[in-house]
């Protein structure tokens, strides 16, 4: 059984993975950090909150401070998903953000059954074509 | 108030006793009771509960009575709504609810702010502790109780609460309570919220609970001395008198369930509720997989000054507990008002659960009791008696928003889930509080509505609305500037014109927010202060790939009176804060930015204050976004064209915005490659990137990493142990601006020859 846990990665309870929901590759162990198997770009907040006003002119511009805060973004190494962003201090490690009990989370879906699998996914995978 | 501490043999049980007695008979001072304050879950039933309970009433009687006083409570809403005088009752900064006899909260009125109601059952313990019993004081038939003091049980002192026992033939039965944000509260600001206060003794009326109503009739000699202590006397006689009145009215709701259905069927009702929602709580915390989901929320400023403060949440749920951890959050600052008492933090996260998670549930104490909450002592989120928390919304709401963000990863997967999976709402007050002597020569001070208007997070399957509600109550409104603007001397110049390009983007984008510009008209003696954080780090994260909200700084434009130049160059006015502060219309206008923290300021005629309300944060991947719906966010004003194709990679004619969706396909295939190209391991990239401490560049407050034992307080060389209290202060930012400038001027040569 593969058990959806965020919009992108699911953990299958089998071979006790993290998986991709959009390309099926497989990221990580279920009980270790997923980011483990991700990869990562430190972006500078400014290129995706760009400055309303004149950076030039302003200490202050609607654009967050590269030199206090970065965006970590993860993505799936096959496919370039953005699976997760991470707003970060300079330097702060990554946050271990999900830390499951996968022997919990097996009995609890052996009890449960597949019928009960939520059914949302991805909406778009990539190369599919568009329906309009 | 700490607990004994001993270093020989422990006292015997006997010894114990004594020692409680004499303490209790020598009390010097009732200060706020931390068996009282420290604990959220419900009290022990009573002998009248289990009395009450035995009597196995009908299930559906149970629920036609509770229907029936949820309506009463939901009148006393109205009422308040209807006739406070307070800008906050207007917009619905209010709420009504009736407290068990040991002063749970068992119900609350459907609109309003939960949290109010929910520190409130605090006061209420305290009221039933020590003063029943009290000869001075006694509760009977027709007394009422005031209470403010937050460190008695209150999100902060602007919040004023009446409380009044019920009694059915001379037994106590229930309470009810009214509380209202009424603003004024003679702080050394005005608007009751004050971020200059640098200790409890700034921060204006302190009521910790009192009688101010004896057979239904406010004591004038209090009401006066009260009256006096304030910036806005008429507020303050008419807000009690509504309260008292809403009060009244739900006893009477109260009054008619007892003669028709007898005391013991209310009292079993009021208790059942509590206990059926916290059975129910820990059956739907049961359905979430077990895990540990950690976060953190960063504050970047104390609203004097720009710093980095760690809120850090770790979520853990194991079989049917739920259990908050906050350690490693930031030290309480010993002189700045952004701390707060446990109590609000954890009624901001009972509001996450019965607004946000759960909202099918019965509105009272009853949905938090069961869910654990961990602090480090004298920290952000659980101050001391001494440290001032006027501007506690900064810490309850970034922990809120901490709760949020980690609670999302939880839903995801479950079966059942109430509501939608929710990427996290914008978080702050973005607003001008504002006081002085109006043109009609009255003292006013008080805020404009829109902290109401935050965007709302984006959802699993939809973007999130624009401007749509605060997160401390869903139901609030953003009230009519205009009707606000009879009694006030400015004029919103510029109001709910969205702010373009304050995004946060995404599968499905936050909604966003918008701009607000002020410029007092037709008083000499009228001021603006703002309190928000996120000028530099955005406050809240994104979700599932999505990104959080940008961040929203002050903009002033002084030396001009722009009511002059609409009348006499009105094609010079702009619409937006982009365009005034970017092409500088006004010849001879001085132009500034600031943080959001600006203290209390008097305007001159024509100046403007501008700022914008913040943006909900993002879901998923944004190259996942629909390029219909990215088009149509550049044709509704919130992003402009060059931003949406450099981030969405949407291909589209500049002219038509005629979308090529081939190009745009083949577009993010090759950013999602580009992606791949640009991102490295992530073993390798922590390699470069971890770092042991915090940078030196930034001061830093709260823990690094995972070492939650170890807060930083300013810079890397400065810590205290999570558990032991040290004080924190902070250096007036004009000294850090004086300092700075006599170093400019020892550089330059200038001779350092002043006496000393
Ligand atoms: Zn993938």
């Amino acid at each position: 059984m593969k058990i959806p846990m965020t919009e992108y990665l699911r953990i299958d309870l089998e071979s006790e993975k993290w998986e991709c929901r959009v390309c099926d590759h497989v990221i990580a162990p279920a009980e270790g950090n997923y980011k483990e198997g991700l990869l990562v770009h430190n972006r500078n907040p400014r290129e995706i909150h760009p400055p309303v006003i004149d950076p030039d002119k302003y200490r202050y511009t609607f654009s967050p401070d590269p030199e206090w805060v970065r965006i970590l973004e993860f993505c799936c190494p096959s496919c370039g998903t953005q699976v997760e962003t991470e707003y970060a201090i300079p330097g702060h490690p990554p946050v271990w953000d999900m830390q499951v009990d996968v022997a919990a989370l097996k009995a609890q879906w052996a009890a449960r059954g597949t019928a009960m699998l939520p059914d949302a996914g991805p909406v778009v995978v990539p190369g599919r074509a568009h329906g309009h | 108030m700490k607990d004994l501490n001993t270093t020989g043999p422990a006292p015997s049980a006997e010894d114990m006793k004594l020692i409680k007695q004499f303490l209790e008979d020598t009390t010097l001072f009732l200060g706020p009771d931390p068996e009282i304050m420290q604990n959220h879950d419900l009290m022990e039933r009573s002998p009248d509960e289990e009395l009450a309970i035995g009597q196995n009433f009908d299930h559906h009687m149970i629920a036609r009575i509770r229907d029936r006083l949820q309506s009463g409570c939901d009148e006393g809403y109205e009422m308040v709504e209807q006739m406070g005088a307070a800008p906050g009752a207007k917009w619905g900064d209010v709420i009504t609810g009736i407290y068990t006899a040991s002063g749970d909260l068992a119900l609350a009125s459907a609109g309003g702010v939960l949290l109010f109601s929910s520190v409130v059952h605090h006061p209420i313990k305290f009221i039933v502790k020590n003063w029943i019993n009290e000869p001075t004081v006694g509760v009977r038939e027709g007394d009422g109780f005031i209470h403010n003091d937050s460190r008695y049980g209150n999100v902060h002192n602007t919040d004023q609460s009446m409380i009044l026992p019920i009694f059915h033939e001379g037994r106590l039965v229930c309470w009810v309570a009214s509380t209202v944000h009424e603003g004024e509260n003679g702080a050394i600001e005005p608007g009751g919220m004050p971020s200059m206060a640098e200790s409890p003794s700034d921060e204006g009326l302190k009521m910790s609970p009192f009688k101010v109503v004896e057979n239904y009739q406010i004591k004038r000699d209090l009401l006066t001395f009260l009256q006096n202590s304030v910036r806005e006397p008429k507020l303050q006689l008419e807000d009690m008198k509504v309260k008292l009145f809403a009060c009244l009215r739900i006893k009477q709701r109260i009054e008619e369930t007892l003669n028709t259905e007898g005391p013991e069927a209310l009292v079993a009702m009021l208790r059942l509720t509590m206990e059926d929602v916290r059975t129910e709580v820990k059956r739907r915390v049961s359905e979430w997989p077990d895990m540990s989901v950690q976060t953190y929320i960063i504050q970047d400023s104390t609203l004097r000054e720009n710093c980095v403060v760690k809120v850090n949440c770790k979520l853990t749920k194991k079989g049917d507990r739920l259990i908050f951890d906050f350690r490693g959050s930031s030290p309480e600052f010993t002189n700045r008002a952004t701390n707060t008492i446990l109590g609000g933090l954890k009624g901001m996260l009972s509001q996450l659960f019965l607004c946000y998670i759960w909202p099918d549930l019965p509105r009272g104490q009853a949905a938090m009791a069961p869910i654990e909450v961990i602090t480090d002592p004298h920290s952000i989120l659980n101050c001391s008696y001494d440290a001032p928390n006027s501007q506690s919304l900064m810490s309850i709401f970034t922990g809120f928003t901490a709760g949020q963000h980690a609670v999302a990863k939880f839903l995801y997967s479950c079966p059942e889930k109430y509501t939608k999976v929710h990427a996290p709402a914008f978080n702050m007050i973005n607003t001008f509080i504002w006081g002085g002597v109006s043109q009609h020569g009255e003292t006013l001070g008080n805020l404009c509505a829109d902290l109401n208007g935050m965007g709302a997070g984006a959802t699993a399957n939809r973007d999130g609305e624009h401007a749509l509600a605060p997160i401390f109550a869903t139901m609030a409104d953003i009230g009519e500037q205009e009707v606000n603007e009879e009694d006030v001397p400015f004029l919103q110049l510029v109001s709910k014109k969205m702010t373009r390009d304050a995004i946060a983007p995404g599968k499905y984008r936050g909604g966003q927010g918008y701009t607000m510009m002020v410029a007092t008209k037709d008083s000499e003696q009228w001021g603006f202060m703002t309190t928000a954080q996120g000028a530099k780090i955005p406050p809240i994260q994104g979700l599932f790939g999505g990104y959080a909200c940008g961040t929203y700084p002050l903009s002033k434009v002084k030396d001009v009176d722009v009511y002059d130049i609409l009348l006499n160059e009105p094609e010079k006015f702009r619409h937006s804060i982009e365009e005034i502060m970017n092409e500088q219309p006004f010849d001879g206008a001085k132009y500034t930015t600031h943080h959001m923290g600006m203290g209390f300021e008097i305007s001159k005629r024509g100046e403007l204050f501008m700022i914008s309300q913040g943006a909900g944060a993002g879901y998923g991947d944004l190259l996942e976004r629909d390029p219909v719906n990215v088009v149509k966010d550049i044709e509704e004003g919130l992003m402009s064209p060059e931003v949406a194709a450099r981030l969405y990679k949407v291909v589209f004619d500049p002219a038509t915005l005629a979308i090529d969706f081939e190009a745009t396909e083949q577009a993010r295939a090759e950013e999602r490659q580009a992606r791949i190209d640009r991102s490295v391991p992530y073993a390798e990239f922590v390699k470069d990137w971890n770092q042991p401490k915090p940078p030196a560049h930034l001061p830093y407050f709260g823990c690094w990493g995972d070492e939650i034992d170890t807060l930083y307080m300013g810079s890397p060389d400065v810590t205290r142990r999570g558990d032991e209290p040290r004080p924190n202060y902070m250096t007036h930012p004009k000294d850090v601006r004086i300092a700075e400038l006599e170093a400019r001027l020892a550089a330059a040569g200038v001779p350092g020859d002043e006496k000393q």
